[in-house]
């Protein structure tokens, strides 16, 4: 096999066996981004160099006989919303097209700790606004399953680079579902821990309240090992929690059955007009875990409808404060040295209007003013404050429902991939790809996305991936990854492959 | 999974001047229009918050249930290659100090 198609297990296994070197294992994934990344698209900026160095100095431990941690040399891609020290970080945005950040996000200095392989930055929605990365500033991902459709969003890069072999592992970022769909579309493993599991820190700034950034991998495995290198307390993100780290992935190796849990099924989250074959997969799963063990009951979350249009309003309240940082003075996109705009600026008011007006895209300026508009004196009340309040009720369902259940499951998205183009002409049309998505952003709950199946849609031959979620109860990260785990190796989904054309 | 972009504008353009005036953001006509067009769509489609009864509800505007994090007022030495990095991002900067037009005229 290819030793870009090992997942991160069974390449640390061939590193410490030396039945290949780190340099070995990175050469592989560059291969492969060379091969077919030009009609993928999942990189923005590739870091080849400085991999390989970094995979020099793991062999060098290796054959010096050191022990190495499970991620220890193992290529990783990242996020563009992610900030990497000394290497460029756009956020998908022609605002920070230049950008080169003087620190790491406290992620990136934790998983170099552990030996980080950068195999290079991955493209997303910019700013992370979107479901699909078509709204990145620079070109579209396009989805290795069918190259006409969209690998989801917003961390698009991320999970496309992961299905096409061309990292072992990567780095994401769900703030409103943005792990959870692109592992869907794309037939990965997804993880949004619980909000405050993972520091924040070094995040280009999205929603405060919901930013969650997680692991997109091959298997369930991988997503416990990297979840258990990213989590913890930080000093530096106040909003971080303070709670002993379990051992993830030594807690999976045990699971063996799901006898004594309790699954709850929402009815809210199987609607009239989603795809029937996305319907059957996952009743086809939620049958299986119930061979395998579990109590299968239907639950009911009464509030979930409102939670889109909570989103939209909270998420652009935020996301109007978090951008309002980019004024064309400190650092980022700025008209004064923009050739083509700066004799238009006279004075200070016009340097921030236009530095924000040729710096951002479309769907930043429109919730940036969407969010300005319902902050805004005679608004809040109506629609902030209405929106949080809003939210507790969803909240509390979720509560209710954990007085009796360890998770939910549901569907991941109510689609398969849709056609790059298809929700151009409406912003709205594509917040409601979010549906199943939001609730669990909204109450910080940790939720992960797993393939479940394959559905052909009327307008394509390709085979689709079918994304199927687990939603758990605060920090209970372990129950989550359990089901899934335990599901997954009974079932054969990790083993199919996108077949991409031979350049 | 189609929605209708509903009809009357909830949105004047003479409303979305002023919100983009207040964030900062010039726009011209035919964004005006457009975003006219599309904001108003989407605060007619959350419109439905107002059914959820919140009369005896508070706000959640943290989930996680932690409370303020303080620490000493102290300072702290700062890495003077990371500031000069800092100050390289900048686009007009003087020495140690980012420069900006007058903001009194």
């Amino acid at each position: 096999m290819p030793l870009n198609e090992f997942t991160i297990e069974e390449a640390h296994k061939g590193l410490i066996e030396k039945s290949f070197s780190a340099q070995e294992l990175a050469g592989a994934v560059f291969k492969r981004i060379k091969k077919i990344d030009g009609k993928v698209k999942a990189y923005i900026t590739v870091t080849e160099k400085e991999a390989l160095a970094q995979a020099a100095a793991v062999d060098r431990k290796i054959n010096s006989g050191q022990e190495i941690g499970l991620l220890e040399g193992i290529p990783c891609a990242v996020k563009d919303i992610i900030v990497t020290k000394g290497i460029l970080s756009t956020a998908a945005s022609n605002m920070l097209k230049n950008y080169i950040p003087p620190f790491d996000a406290t992620i990136i200095k934790k998983l170099k700790k552990e030996g980080l392989v950068m195999a290079g930055k991955v493209n997303l929605d910019a700013f992370a606004h979107g479901a699909s990365t078509e709204n990145s500033d620079f070109f579209t991902t396009h989805n290795p399953w069918d190259l006409e459709r969209v690998p989801g969003g917003s961390s698009g890069g991320s999970a496309a680079a992961v299905s096409a072999g061309e990292a072992i592992y990567s780095l994401g970022t769900d703030t409103g579902g943005s792990i959870r769909c692109p592992a869907s579309f794309c037939g990965t493993v997804g993880l949004k821990p619980t909000y405050g599991r993972v520091s924040r820190f070094g995040l280009i700034s999205m929603t405060s309240s919901t930013d969650c950034p997680g692991p997109i991998t091959k298997t369930v495995s991988d997503a416990a090992i990297v979840l258990g290198a990213i989590a913890g307390r930080d000093a530096y993100d106040s909003a971080s929690a303070d709670l002993k780290i379990e051992d993830y992935l030594g807690r999976l190796k045990k699971a063996e059955d799901l006898k004594g849990l309790k699954i709850g099924i929402p009815n809210e989250y199987f609607i009239s007009g989603m795809n029937p074959g996305v319907e059957k997969a996952v009743r086809g799963a939620i049958l299986f875990l119930e061979r395998l063990g579990a109590e299968i009951s239907g639950v009911s979350l009464p509030h979930t409808k409102y939670a889109v249009p909570a989103y939209y309003i909270i998420t652009p309240s935020e996301v109007s404060s978090n951008l309002s940082r980019y004024d064309g003075i400190k650092y980022g996109y700025s008209v004064i040295n923009d050739a083509l705009h700066k004799k238009e600026a006279d004075n200070l008011s016009h340097i921030y209007k236009k530095s924000r007006r040729y710096g951002f895209g479309a769907e930043a300026k429109r919730r940036i003013m969407l969010g300005t508009y319902a902050l805004s004196a005679g608004y809040y009340d109506a629609y902030y404050l209405k929106a949080q309040k809003v939210r507790t009720l969803i909240k509390q369902d979720f509560d209710k429902v954990f007085e009796n259940f360890d998770c939910l499951v549901a569907p991941t998205s109510p689609n398969v991939a849709f056609k790059i183009g298809a929700h151009k002409t409406n912003p709205l049309e594509m917040y409601l790809e979010d549906i199943f998505l939001s609730a669990a952003s909204l109450a910080g709950l940790p939720a992960i996305s797993i393939p479940c199946g394959f559905v052909r849609p009327d307008d394509g031959a390709a085979e689709l991936p079918v994304g199927l979620q687990i939603i758990g109860k605060h920090f209970d990260e372990a129950t989550v990854l359990k089901i899934a785990y335990v599901y997954e190796q009974n079932s054969e989904w990790k083993n199919k492959k996108p077949l991409l054309p031979d350049n | 999974m189609k929605s209708e972009i509903s009809g009357g504008q909830k949105l004047t353009q003479e409303q979305i001047r002023r919100i983009a005036d207040l964030a900062r953001i010039e726009i011209d006509e035919a964004e005006q229009e457009k975003y006219a067009l599309e904001m108003s769509a989407i605060l007619g489609y959350v419109e439905q918050l107002g059914e959820a009864d919140t009369k005896a509800v508070e706000p959640t505007t943290h989930i996680a249930g932690i409370n303020n994090i303080t620490r000493q007022d102290e300072a702290r030495p700062s890495d003077p290659d990371e500031r000069k990095k800092i100050i390289d991002c900048a686009p007009l900067a003087e020495g140690e100090y980012i420069k900006v037009k007058s903001v009194l005229q």
